[in-house]
């Protein structure tokens, strides 16, 4: 069987199974990662785009996707990384924001647009995905991952990631 | 004379000014990359450790999507890896303040300070110009750098505004790295080249936003701006470097010139 005859809808539900590696509840197309998928004669072209620009996890998220896309059928794969326009946390959709929080990882707040950035500015707390209480603190803009913050929640006590809106 | 004022030194005639321009933005990034990336292991605290090695992670993957850019200007065959790797150190185009080794923990924190308030500002002026893949990469790394400022201005006023030694060790940081930083805002042959592409920066306007951005957060910190910015260190545009980047480039580049060509 060759790319082609998949249609879009069919080959974006095989992409939809692809999970991102370090977040392994949501998928790439929940979190925007596939911008757009083709098939023509050749095969199928997946275009992506990078969360962060040093995430590790893009080259195993390509060889997911080839590997996905091969177990239906298609062998020929292009992938075509784009940077424009540059990924944001907006684009995760509210289902997907709703198994981060299930998974303990406190989904993002939408991003504030504006000029230079406020060096003291101190965004609303994030509300902790295990008790729900605002009563949070933020403790660092790094976590485990290039996309997590770390957060602490003084009502429960229990420390936690945040999605960090970008 | 202000150490951000814009200078015009000789620049050599470039075959192709566009590359040139693109790898000066990458080098600065790669080599800086590297530098923040020997923390890894030996951050002061464990949160630190994190913060600087995905600061060093950001800066890396910036740095080869702007070499890979590079690459595919120059159109000989040479992807990020091979710029990354098989150039030698007269090819770096990387500015001083960039290679300077990691000193104490306030040497690395005023240094990195200094660079993403440039590069932040820098890059909102590159998301505005005409040369679309630029523009995109510019957008993109913009995003990262504002997390990276506000993590490097926070640590400026703990440390300036700490305790005696914390003070002190950052206010030695500032006045030996105060005479690197004119460099970052130096106009030469090849910002007027790139013109043509659609890039265009007033270097000027850069260098008077940047210092009102630093010396505020200094002010804040309770350091002293240095009343004189010193002999100018510069020559890193040019590929005249400091014996720092030599050494570095030594442990970055061996295990891919010794296994040329390796995958793992």
């Amino acid at each position: 069987m060759s790319g082609s005859a998949l249609t879009r809808d069919q080959l974006f539900e095989i992409l939809d199974s692809v999970k991102d590696p370090e977040v392994p509840v949501i998928s790439i197309v929940e979190l925007g990662i596939v911008r757009d998928v083709r098939s023509d004669a050749d095969g199928v072209t997946v275009t992506i785009t990078p969360t962060y620009s040093g995430c590790p996890a893009m080259r195993v998220i390509e060889d997911d996707i080839r590997t996905a896309l091969s177990w239906s059928g298609v062998q020929q794969v292009r992938i075509e990384t784009v940077h424009a326009p540059a990924w944001t946390t907006d684009w995760i959709g509210p289902a997907a924001r709703e198994k981060l929080r299930a998974f303990g990882i406190a989904p993002p707040v939408p991003v504030e647009q504006g000029g230079l950035v406020t060096l003291t500015r101190r965004r609303a707390p994030a509300p902790c995905p295990y008790c729900g209480s605002r009563d949070t603190e933020l403790k660092s803009e790094f976590g485990s991952t290039a996309c997590k913050a770390i957060h602490v929640c003084h009502a429960c006590r229990q420390p936690f990631d945040e999605f960090k809106p970008l | 004379m202000a150490p951000a004022s814009p200078a015009a030194p000789r620049t050599p005639a470039v075959e192709n000014p566009l590359f040139e321009y693109v790898v000066r933005l990458g080098d600065d990034r790669l080599v800086l990359g590297h530098r923040v990336a020997e923390w890894c292991g030996h951050g002061p605290i464990l949160e630190e450790d994190i913060a600087l090695s995905n600061i060093a992670l950001d800066l890396t993957g910036q740095a080869a999507a702007l070499l890979a850019l590079a690459g595919s200007i120059e159109g000989k065959g040479r992807d990020e890896d091979a710029l990354a790797y098989f150039r030698d150190e007269p090819q770096f185009r990387n500015a001083l303040l960039c290679e300077l080794p990691k000193g104490d923990f306030g040497v690395t924190i005023v240094r990195q300070f200094f660079f993403d308030a440039y590069s932040l500002l820098l890059w909102d002026a590159l998301a505005a110009c005409t040369h679309e893949k630029l523009a995109a990469l510019a957008a993109k790394s913009r995003k990262e750098d504002t997390y990276h400022l506000r993590h490097s201005a926070e640590w400026v006023r703990k440390l300036g505004d700490g305790t005696p030694e914390s003070h002190e060790r950052a206010q030695r940081a500032v006045d030996a790295l105060w005479r690197f930083t004119g460099e970052l805002f130096e106009r030469d042959a090849i910002d007027d080249a790139v013109v043509s592409h659609g890039i265009v920066v007033d270097h000027a306007a850069l260098a008077a936003k940047w210092r009102e951005l630093v010396e505020g957060v200094l002010r804040e910190a309770t350091l002293t701006v240095p009343a004189e910015p010193g002999p100018r260190a510069t020559g890193g545009r040019r590929g005249r470097h400091t014996e720092h980047l030599g050494h570095m480039l030594a442990e970055m580049q061996i295990v891919a010139r010794s296994h040329p060509g390796a995958t793992w």
